[in-house]
């Protein structure tokens, strides 16, 4: 019994991750109608800020982390509304393909820069958060796991709050629901959209850093993984739906942690993966996605 | 139609000046295929490293055969795929008389049965997977293989940390490690051991915490993670902050200085099998670490810089043994490899192309690796 509460917080820690990267892929597709394959990279980006500001604040320290966790979530957010600006803009209006490659070239662009500014080899993740282990019964809560939920739930309930309760989030959900009556209406679409991408960077990087707390290696790869895995926890939720991509990461965290934890570890991507085929089979737009016919 | 003879006066000035100008000896060409980036770099580095310090001291020799050597090395990046292209390219491209390389198995594998239809003797550095020289007559190794060094991990698990059930780790994506733990599986087991269990990673993975959270519930005296240092650090961490303090241990794949850099304090009384101790006073290891040094900027070379520095001087050896560079001849004289002083121990080259050689076992105390045993096969 103490093994299955391990392995759900282990799970939940994981999937809490993978729910703020889906955030970003869900809330751009929202508004744009297309993945920003870059968006794993931006996470990436996210990680190494947060190992070059961990060095400026003294390590292990609450506010160190937090200021660290700001600064990287400023400075992604900042990365996010330029590849918008540079790369995605001068694109609106084309057919969607064209901007699904484009985003294939940032991704590609991020990580082979990333190697060229911080070199191939991973390295060490510093402490930035006050490490503490607490023993409830047999359970070890580790303080970065916790610290990975806590940072999570306040994000995506300020997340939740700026989507229904701002008037720049009224404007993106207007834009999401028909882009052109939302310019009618008087709405700014490049002001929202670049919010949006800058918004959905912001989580990303705090995902990376809070995925490189847990897991204190960083190189200039590391999205590839987990930016898949969020990805497809954002089709599981349902995409364009943003408690659905936070539902679909915490699933396929979970699930993923105790296949790992049983003896078929090595299908662990595989049963992900199956989870999602079969969820599809049966709720095509995802778990709490609506099934809409697009408009010609 | 006025220009044909002229063309010609420059063709014949050009075919003198070539026959007149003093022909400086064609360099031998040797290729080296390795991860110089990625999760493995630390290993590619450091062969690259000892390879060239044996390049540098032969050609101050005068080279081999009178003639001096090239380096030429390609990256394959950490990546499965990358060794067969490098190879293809180092011996259609660049020519060359023999490659070393490579670290992990997995990439001596695949490099080795292009060695082997080219005629072109390869010398892998610290690939241990038996596998790896039986893929054909012209793949060579300057390492000890996994059967040995199982039997000595399983054996210092036994004796020295007095463990009854261990359990296992292994990354079940490297041919190296599938191996590895295969191997002290059989032996711990013969020596009255128990496996309680095998947990399996995939390489790249970074979160361990389930398969550690399932071996947690079943108590083990020690962990046998039989990965390379990335994963291995990772996995040391981890342990630590699920409460498991236990040792630790590993194969030689753990050796590289990122094993203390990622995994810090979490890697403190771990230990681990390699091939060779700086801390050993022989005198060949010695004057290796003083030379080494002098190029370096004070490192101490690792294990891989060794085994890197000891397959350029075999095949250094072998070539002027054989009198040439031709694959067949250097394949010959390497198979008859006998008591070759190198940095590593004596090697003797046997009926399948391995050599013999003694396992050290070392600990990570303080921040640094530290001698703890060596076990003569």
């Amino acid at each position: 019994m103490v093994e299955f509460f391990q392995q759900l917080l282990n799970g939940l820690s994981l999937g809490a991750i993978y729910a703020l990267i889906a955030l970003g892929y869900t809330m751009v597709y929202g508004v744009l109608r297309f993945i920003n394959f870059a968006h794993s990279d931006v996470f990436m980006v996210g990680a190494f800020l947060g190992y070059y500001l961990g060095r400026l604040v003294p390590a292990g320290t609450l506010w160190g982390g937090l200021a660290v966790l700001a600064g990287a979530m400023a400075g992604c957010a900042l990365l996010g509304m330029t590849i918008e600006r540079l790369a995605y803009r001068p694109l609106r209006g084309a057919p969607t393909l064209n901007v699904l490659i484009t985003a294939i070239g940032v991704s590609l662009l991020l990580e082979y820069s990333g190697q060229v500014f911080f070199g191939a080899a991973p390295r060490n993740f510093p402490a930035i958060f006050p490490v503490r282990t607490f023993h409830v019964g047999g359970l070890v809560l580790g303080s970065n796991q916790l610290i990975v939920i806590l940072v999570s739930v306040v994000l995506m309930v300020v997340l939740q709050l700026i989507v229904h309760r701002t008037k720049i989030g009224t404007a993106m959900r207007a834009v999401s629901l028909n882009p052109r009556a939302a310019v009618l209406m008087g709405v700014n679409n490049d002001v929202v959209i670049s919010f949006t991408f800058g918004l959905g960077s912001a989580l990303a990087a705090a995902g990376g850093i809070l995925y490189a707390l847990n897991y204190p290696s960083v190189d200039p790869l590391m999205g590839l993984m987990p930016g898949l895995k969020a990805f497809v926890a954002a089709i599981l939720g349902g995409i364009g739906n943003i408690p659905g991509a936070a539902l679909g990461g915490l699933l396929l965290g979970t699930t993923e942690t105790f296949v790992n934890g049983s003896q078929w570890s090595t299908y662990k991507d595989a049963i992900g993966f199956a989870v999602l085929i079969i969820i599809l089979l049966f709720r095509p737009a995802g778990l709490l996605g609506r099934f809409t016919i697009e408009k010609v | 139609m006025t220009s044909r003879p002229l063309l010609r006066a420059a063709g014949a000035f050009l075919l003198l000046g070539l026959l007149l100008r003093a022909d400086p000896p064609e360099p031998i060409r040797v290729g080296h295929f390795a991860s110089l980036t990625g999760k493995e770099a630390s290993f590619g580095v450091a062969g690259r490293k000892g390879i060239e310090l044996a390049v540098a001291e032969l050609n101050a020799r005068g080279g081999v055969l009178g003639r001096p050597v090239d380096y030429i090395v390609e990256d394959i990046q950490s990546k499965a795929g990358e060794s067969a292209t490098a190879v293809k390219k180092l011996i259609a491209r660049d020519k060359v008389v023999a490659v070393l390389g490579a670290n992990a198995s997995s990439n001596s594998l695949e490099a080795a049965p292009i060695c082997q239809a080219a005629h072109v003797p390869m010398i892998a550095l610290s690939s241990t997977s038996p596998k790896v020289t039986a893929m054909g007559t012209y793949i060579f190794r300057v390492c000890f293989i996994d059967p040995f060094q199982g039997a000595v991990l399983a054996k210092f698990a036994r004796t020295t940390l007095h463990a009854q059930r261990v359990a296992l780790l292994t990354s079940a994506t490297a041919p190296y490690s599938v191996g590895l733990s295969g191997v002290f599986r059989e032996r711990f087991t013969a020596d009255g051991g128990v496996i309680v269990a095998e947990q399996k990673y995939a390489e790249g993975d970074k979160d361990f915490r389930a398969q550690l959270t399932a071996i947690r519930t079943l108590k083990p005296d020690v962990i046998a993670a039989t990965g390379y240092y990335t994963e291995a650090a990772l996995i040391c961490q981890q342990a630590r902050t699920l409460g498991l303090d236990l040792p630790i241990i590993g194969g030689d794949g753990w050796e590289a200085p990122q094993l203390i850099e990622l995994g810090g304090a979490a890697v403190e009384g771990t230990y681990y099998s390699t091939h060779y101790s700086a801390e050993s006073p022989a005198p060949e290891v010695q004057g290796f670490i003083r030379r080494y040094r002098e190029r370096y900027d004070g490192e101490t070379p690792d294990a891989v810089a060794a085994l890197g520095y000891d397959a350029m001087m075999l095949l250094a050896d072998a070539m002027t043994r054989a009198g040439t560079t031709e694959g067949p001849a250097v394949r010959a004289a390497l198979a008859a490899t006998k008591d070759f002083p190198g940095v590593t121990g004596r090697t003797t080259i046997d009926a399948q192309r391995n050599p013999s050689k003694p396992a050290i076992i070392v600990t990570v105390k303080g921040g640094k690796v530290e001698f703890v045993e060596a076990v003569l096969p």
